[in-house]
């Protein structure tokens, strides 16, 4: 018979292994063969495609879309994670679901959502009318489409660790005197801030990769409308596959990059920055003192 | 707070870096082509080409910004507010659509320009794996059992709408003569029964299609790169030039007995072009296309030029003569084909819904 140490040992094993093939057949295997194919046509084939003017345009798109919407998330997903874990009021649930919203929705509808209300027959279409303004099928479209997308990740981040840690630290910031920001630069940021780096990877990684509803806004106007993931379907469906593989290699490369700051937060989150020795450094030099 | 610091930096110089790609470099002018499919190498030329000419000609530089993508979703792209200044897409009816939904072009918009405002033709044909193991000549081996046909999906794609309408063609005459069908009026009984071969003929045909793609060009990577199907039906243009771009993937073109030709039409957008003030350029860009150089331009990426002459005579031999009819002599207008085949209740919304049905058997 076997001894249990040996059956706990196997079964160790048989996990083991099984995330491994998992792993290497649905995550590293694919990464291989877009590394392998974006360099098919060779060094200077790979370089020229990334440094075409195309490229960098889109690039430059997905970039603004991300620094346009990071900010936006970031307030949005404080106030409302603040509303909803810190005040009581009537239809809280009811927002906290709408929130969820955009995670709910499938991009390509929520694409489609926008152009009924931002386009020339949607609720704003006159007023655009009269002022010529162009809304959907240009820039703007494509960073309200990306805001629209990733609302809910700063907020559901936040939400369940503002919910954990109460009311009662701010509570005593505010019966010793505290105003609502020195009580929130003092004692909430420095309570959530792991979380909302957390929420601001998660937000950046998927504003760079967004296609679905940016696809039905952008109206795929060459140098002009098109990020990164649009390009990338371009490329492709121009035959030019060397060229679409190294553009996604460029993409991959920097949804690593996210990974790598998040694995370096986390680290410096683990490494001594944990949440509650970082509470007892701030609050001390407070607005009392 | 250091992480944040870190992250603002990055942040800051990321901006800096892509600041300067949205400072202002415009030309004078800007025009915007809202194309189809398989165009988009052609007009890559014809716009650099243009633009070179333009400039030549008027001191004005000129930039055209293009876009592509499967042509009915183009127009509704145009109708939602796309800023056109020219459309150029696979067929009158989506330009047609245009028109009547929004009035931003004149309904007599295809009178305005020669030849139907249809500067450059094509027709359909097929592409098999080299040496044709299925043994494919003609539309009627499409329906033999074991046959798999890629083509799309002829509610969105303009080429689909081609493509079936070739094969529709092709079953009226196997039961009428060309005589016949443009003698007969449309409730003769001799014709009814036609047309009901017709459209057996076109059930058989998609139970042998395996997946609707929503574009020309899905359907030609569909079946070129992964290698799904045995035979796609597609515009010879199209045909063409996956032959010469995919050449990796050993294909090979047959052209069929008869088929129809193709007439992609263009037009200016009069609202954008009247409020942009670019009325002239979209002018000049349009009457380009039957140029002598632009028809040689359109002969080059293989589309079959109004005026054969100006195609040089290596581009002249890629087209092959046959048997081509057109669809006013077969369907009238594409108003009436529209109502009868690819309307809500329309053949091929029937016909697609009894293939499932029997697949359910």
């Amino acid at each position: 018979m076997f001894s249990s140490d040996y059956i706990s040992r196997l079964s160790r094993l048989i996990f083991q292994v099984i995330t491994l093939a998992f792993v290497s057949l649905f995550l590293i295997l694919p990464l291989c063969v877009i590394i392998s194919e974006s360099f098919g046509g060779g060094l200077k084939a790979y370089l020229n495609a990334i440094s075409h003017p195309d490229t960098l345009l889109a690039l430059g798109l997905t970039f603004l879309a991300v620094i346009v919407t990071l900010p936006l998330n970031v307030l949005f997903g404080i106030v409302a994670a603040w509303a909803l874990t810190k005040y009581e009021f009537r239809g809280k649930s009811l927002l906290s679901a709408l929130i969820d919203l955009p995670f709910a929705v499938p991009p390509v509808i929520a694409g489609f959502i926008l152009i009924l209300y931002l386009g020339k027959h949607g609720v704003f279409g006159s007023l655009l009318e009269k002022f010529d303004l162009n809304i959907i099928f240009s820039t703007p479209a494509i960073v309200i489409a990306t805001l629209f997308v990733t609302i809910p990740f700063v907020a559901r981040e936040l939400i369940p660790l503002m919910q954990e840690q109460g009311t009662e630290e701010e509570q005593a910031a505010v019966s010793l005197g505290a105003s609502t920001l020195q009580t929130f630069f003092y004692v909430t940021l420095p309570n959530i801030k792991w979380a909302l780096l957390y929420g601001i990877i998660l937000t950046v990684a998927r504003s760079m990769g967004e296609f679905g509803a940016v696809s039905v806004l952008s109206g795929h106007i060459r140098g002009k409308t098109v990020t990164l993931p649009l390009h990338i379907e371009i490329l492709y469906n121009e035959y030019n596959f060397t060229a679409a593989f190294a553009v996604s290699s460029l993409l991959m490369l920097l949804a690593l990059l996210t990974l790598i700051a998040k694995e370096f937060f986390f680290w410096k989150l683990n490494s001594g920055g944990s949440v509650h020795q970082v509470q007892e450094d701030t609050v001390p030099g407070d607005p009392a003192s | 707070m250091g992480g944040l610091k870190i992250l603002l930096t990055l942040t800051l110089l990321l901006c800096s870096g892509c600041g300067q790609f949205f400072s202002d470099r415009a030309p004078a002018v800007e025009i915007m082509n809202v194309s189809y499919d398989p165009t988009r190498e052609f007009y890559r030329d014809y716009n650099a080409w243009f633009t070179e000419n333009y400039c030549e000609g008027s001191g004005e530089s000129v930039r055209v910004l293009q876009s592509h993508g499967s042509s009915g979703k183009q127009a509704r792209f145009v109708i939602d507010g796309l800023e056109a200044h020219v459309v150029t897409l696979a067929l009158a009816y989506d330009i047609d659509a245009i028109s009547s939904k929004t009035g931003k072009l004149p309904p007599d918009w295809q009178t305005r320009l020669p030849h139907g405002s249809a500067p450059y033709t094509s027709t359909i044909v097929f592409l098999v794996r080299s040496g044709n193991p299925k043994n494919i000549q003609d539309w009627g081996d499409l329906i033999k059992v074991g046959v798999e046909v890629i083509t799309p999906n002829p509610l969105t794609s303009g080429g689909a709408r081609w493509n079936y309408l070739a094969a529709w063609g092709y079953a009226l005459l196997q039961a009428l003569d060309e005589d016949q069908l443009s003698r007969l009026s449309e409730d003769d009984p001799l014709l009814q029964e036609a047309e009901e071969k017709a459209f057996a003929f076109l059930s058989a045909l998609f139970r042998n299609v395996p997946v609707l793609d929503s574009g020309a060009r899905g359907a030609t990577t569909t079946f070129a790169r992964r290698g799904i199907g045995d035979v796609l039906i597609t515009w010879e243009n199209e045909a063409l030039l996956a032959l010469k771009s995919l050449p990796q993937e050993r294909l090979e073109i047959v052209t069929p007995s008869v088929s129809i030709l193709t007439e992609p039409t263009v037009s200016l957008v009069d609202e954008v072009i009247d409020k942009r003030h670019t009325r002239d350029v979209a002018q000049a860009y349009l009457e380009g296309l039957y140029s002598p150089e632009g028809q040689a331009l359109a002969a080059r990426h293989y589309f079959r030029p109004r005026e054969m002459q100006h195609a040089s005579p290596e581009d002249r031999d890629k087209f092959p003569e046959l048997h081509l009819f057109t669809l006013e002599e077969f369907f009238g207008d594409w108003q009436k084909a529209h109502e009868k085949h690819f309307s809500p209740a329309g053949c091929f919304n029937r016909l697609y819904a009894m293939r499932y049905a029997n697949q359910e058997k």
